[in-house]
């Protein structure tokens, strides 16, 4: 979808403000580069973004607090790449933000009124929590209006909308059982705009920032998988992207924390890490500048990235099986549904694979029936999925 | 007489609302409402209490970390478990990892714009704020250069029209005073700490994986030690979090502190200004021979009454007669008579609407007007958080502590008195970001030396198995957040979460009146304060931002009853 149409008002272009910070045009290149590379475009694409980036005007940017614990805006703020720091927090206009404005009360009120009247069409909605429906809105007001009540108004006439992390895309821990308070997710609640679910408890900043980038330099939101998440990000499986995979396929566990497998980085599978069924980047953009993720860590994922993955707990209790599908299937394939026969090929497949490694690594496996010998059974046992 | 409403407060965590009136150019009475209520603790009913952590840190994403840590305790207290030494000491160096980033963050941009005038930074002479810069510290960005080009991008950006976060400010406001060059070195390190509380979170990835929200395990740190692996903290990890220590101390050394100290002499006055009440609750924290030894603590625990800094009082979070919660201004309901305060343990709680129906103008503070409940120590409303802190290890006769405040006192040319107000507030929590920067490179180097000695254990086994748990079991993980004393209370029946409270600093600092009417810290610390213009609530904003405040954490609810509390409890008429 085409969100074509710039700000109306004469601003300096990105890369105007970019050079006047005395960035070198060697460095935005290379920026754009990278940026290319983590959107997953291929090389030809960064000449794009460098042009993009120098002619486009400042898109205005409001940012909305609902239900939720500001992680969110931390982990925009841990955007590793100077740069991209400098892009977030000058080249966009941010004009509304409850964590960062100077202006409070009816100024900060004046900043939301000024960027949504003025700029109708053009300005981007970037949405951090969920609404709570209960109690007629009482659950969560700002300025004495409920959260339904202000994300009618904002949205109305944005150009695109951006819900941030787990709690807007799909309601998070105060929409896990019993959701007291009614936690709604919004693409429930909004309905014909743009609409993209940066998923994940918080999101690694660099998607954060991919994902505003990519909206800068395309005019366009990125694609979208089933549940809305850009594919960019959310295509492959932590599990596929572990560095501690061929681990799991040697069938070398770690049996309990800080046990001699934990502190060799054996596959954390039996302390329950949920990897296999989580969508994310976290194997490959790793986090806080590339740093670690939790399982480098020697934590097991707990699938934040997921809706309702507080509720598909315990924890530390391992997952009694997971699709075996392999790095090239998608969400959006297992929301499909593969066939039988397809999934016991694959099966098949990857149970002699582990056999074979396990053989020629030459320890000794754990218990065979460790292996979660994934089958089309064990498929109709996941939870369903949103995708509405 | 006019009322004032700010809402929403900026500059914070989560939705606050603060109503004031005003006579005569003073705030005469204040309320301070929290309008978000997420409903966490009904949720935790019937889970696993080893997951409870994960549930709870995500009731603050600022204060990421506290609330984990606050729960593996909790759980450990109740299982009687002992972590090994070196699960201690990784809590602690990210303890103070937290404390140092979530300081110097409140610092320059949550608070700074309080005190320091943006626009006024656009007419400063750069040779005289680098003459400044030069004098109060050897940072190394420091030159004329510097801050004109710094200068010249600020001036072109607010050319451009588009003021972004800083639009309708109250720049220009009689209330900012300093001079043009210390607003141009104010803005050059609000820009310079956002680049660098970035790095120092690190910290918390190579632990815990990730920033906000990295892991904890009940039973010690999931993270395993083995020098000789790539896959686990090895040489090149701990050299790494040996160096973000290190350029963390710096920073705080070289560019916070004597930021707060050159800021500070323009601003006297609110050393007589925000005081509040006149009590200084603190848990204490950052155990050196296991939380079990409260002895121990790099923050000594007490309570300071009446300001009377000659004797510090014991608390004891098991105490049931201690602290107390009441409900007679917030939205809930108890099934005893009003005025009725319970024990966290006996905590009982459902969420009743009684409000205006948004959109309003104003609640109607005779009644009930937040979501957050009222919790008092002893009767008494305290004030939790650095000032608590540093009162309370000042007057315990904690050296490190009292050298510390008496060389800030010194500097400022300032008796003790001073730290009863808004600016005391600011100093201290600049006074213990200091202490916590050495700590950490002094937990960071036992670690090492336990690593060196042999013993790399992270995390103990027992207990961990649910099978070898007693039918049911209660504990209390109390913990200083960099916001104040936090505890979490749990019941465990049947190896599942049975009850499960919190209190937190901002619900000790941010609620509503009790039934005596006696007000908590927020409305007392505004009661006398100037305002210049009605219309531009730039003091109210300088005293409750003193408090650092974050509302995401302050409300929640239990309900020990487990019945549901759904809409149709919360509001009968629909």
């Amino acid at each position: 979808m085409s969100l074509a149409s710039a700000p109306s008002e004469t601003v300096p272009t990105v890369y105007e403000q970019i050079a006047s910070r005395g960035v070198s045009r060697r460095e935005f290149l290379q920026f754009c580069g990278w940026m290319a590379a983590c959107i997953g475009l291929d090389n030809t694409a960064s000449a794009q973004i460098a042009r993009a980036l120098e002619t486009k005007k400042r898109i205005p940017v409001v940012w909305m607090h609902f239900q939720e614990c500001t992680c969110c805006s931390e982990s925009f703020l841990r955007s590793s790449h100077p740069i991209v720091a400098d892009i977030l927090l000058d080249k966009i206009s941010l004009d509304y933000s409850e964590t960062l404005l100077a202006a409070s009360g009816d100024q900060a009120e004046k900043c939301l009124h000024d960027t949504i009247t003025k700029y109708k069409g053009e300005y981007l909605v970037l949405i951090e929590g969920s609404v709570p429906t209960g109690a007629e809105g009482a659950y969560c007001c700002v300025g004495g209006k409920s959260a339904e009540q202000i994300l009618e108004e904002v949205a109305k006439d944005a150009k695109a909308v951006i819900a941030w992390g787990n709690c807007a895309s799909s309601g998070c821990v105060q929409a896990a059982k019993p959701n007291p308070t009614g936690a709604t997710p919004i693409h429930k609640l909004l309905h014909g705009k743009p609409l993209v679910n940066v998923q994940g408890c918080p999101p690694i900043a660099e998607v954060m920032a991919g994902v505003l980038v990519h909206l800068l330099t395309f005019d366009r939101i990125p694609q979208l998988d089933a549940l809305g998440r850009p594919k960019a990000f959310y295509s492959r499986r932590v599990h596929d992207t572990c560095y501690r995979r061929p681990n799991y396929d040697a069938g070398l566990f770690v049996e309990s924390f800080d046990d001699e497998n934990a502190r060799k980085g054996y596959c954390l599978y039996k302390m329950g890490c949920r990897g296999p069924t989580t969508y994310n980047s976290c194997g490959v953009i790793r986090w806080n500048g590339g740093v670690s993720f939790p399982i480098q860590a020697g934590h097991g994922c707990i699938g934040c990235s997921e809706s309702n993955f507080w509720d598909q707990g315990p924890f530390y209790q391992r997952l009694a099986s997971f699709p075996g599908f392999g790095i090239e299937t998608t969400a959006d394939q297992i929301g499909l549904g593969l066939g039988a026969a397809t999934v016991a090929g694959i099966a098949a497949h990857a149970v002699m694979t582990n056999i074979r490694k396990r053989h020629d690594i030459g320890e000794h496996p754990g218990e065979s029936s460790d292996l979660a010998p994934p089958s089309a059974a064990h498929e109709a046992d996941r939870p369903k999925e949103d995708r509405s | 007489m006019s009322r004032i409403v700010v809402d929403p407060i900026t500059r914070i965590e989560g939705h606050l609302r603060i109503e004031a009136e005003v006579k005569d150019g003073r705030i005469t009475d204040a309320w301070s409402a929290g309008t978000m209520v997420r409903g966490m603790e009904i949720i935790l009913r019937g889970r696993d209490p080893r997951d409870a952590w994960a549930f709870v840190e995500r009731v603050c994403g600022v204060c990421t970390t506290v609330h984990a840590l606050a729960s593996v305790r909790s759980v450990e207290d109740a299982l009687d478990i002992v972590i090994p030494p070196n699960a201690e000491l990784i809590r602690n160096i990210m303890f103070c990892t937290q404390y140092m980033q979530d300081h110097v963050v409140h610092f320059y941009h949550l608070h700074a714009l309080d005190w320091v005038d943006i626009v006024s930074a656009l007419k400063a002479d750069p040779n005289e704020a680098s003459r400044i810069a030069q004098s109060i510290s050897s940072w190394p960005k420091s030159s004329p250069g510097y801050f004109k080009d710094l200068q010249t991008r600020l001036t072109k950006f607010v050319e451009s029209g588009q003021l972004g976060i800083f639009a309708n400010g109250y720049w220009g406001h009689p209330a900012y005073k300093l001079p043009p060059a210390v607003n141009l070195i104010g803005v050059a390190h609000y820009l310079e700490a956002l680049e660098w509380q970035k790095e120092i979170v690190k910290v918390h990835a190579i632990f815990g994986g990730k920033n906000p929200h990295p892991n904890y395990l009940v039973g010690g740190m999931p993270c395993s030690i083995n020098i000789d692996e790539a896959n686990a903290i090895n040489a090149e990890r701990l050299a790494m979090v040996a160096r973000l220590l290190e350029q963390a101390r710096v920073f705080v050394e070289q560019v916070y502190l004597p930021d707060l100290l050159a800021i500070a002499p323009s601003y006297l006055d609110w050393a007589a200004i925000g005081g509040g009440v006149k009590n200084y609750l603190c848990y204490g924290d950052l155990p050196t021979n296991g939380y079990r030894d409260v002895k121990s603590f790099k923050f000594p625990r007490g309570a300071i009454l009446d300001r009377d800094l000659s004797k510090v009082h014991e608390v004891n979070p098991h105490d049931p007669d201690g602290i107390r919660e009441f409900i007679d201004h917030s939205w809930y309901d108890y099934s005893g008579p009003a005025g009725t305060g319970l024990n966290p343990w006996e905590g009982e709680t459902k969420l009743n609407y009684t409000g205006p129906k948004p959109p309003y103008a104003n609640l109607n503070v005779e009644g009930k007007y937040s979501w957050l409940k009222t919790p008092r120590w002893k009767g008494h409303a305290m004030e939790v958080g650095p000032l608590s802190r540093m009162l309370v290890g000042y007057a315990s006769g904690h050296a490190e502590i009292k050298d510390a405040v008496t060389e800030t006192l010194a500097a400022l040319k300032a008796p003790a008195s001073v730290l009863f107000s808004t600016l005391g507030r600011t100093a201290a929590r600049g006074i213990e970001t200091k202490l916590v920067a050495r700590w950490g490179l002094e937990f960071f180097q036992q670690l090492l030396t336990n690593v060196k000695n042999g013993d790399t254990r992270t995390f103990t086994k027992d207990k961990w198995e649910p099978s070898t748990w007693p039918a049911s079991a209660k504990g209390i993980g109390a913990s200083e957040a960099p916001r104040g004393a936090l505890a979490h209370w749990i019941v465990i029946k049947d190896r599942k979460i049975d009850n499960y409270q919190l209190v937190v600093p901002s619900t000790w600092n941010a609620s509503p009146r009790d039934a005596k009417g006696q007000r908590s810290p927020y409305e007392e610390s505004l009661i006398g304060t100037p305002v210049h213009d009605p219309k531009i609530p730039l003091e109210i904003l300088r005293t409750i931002h003193s408090f650092d405040p974050c509302l995401a954490c302050a409300v929640h609810l239990y309900d020990d009853q487990g019945a549901q509390v759904g809409e149709a409890t919360v509001n009968p008429a629909v």
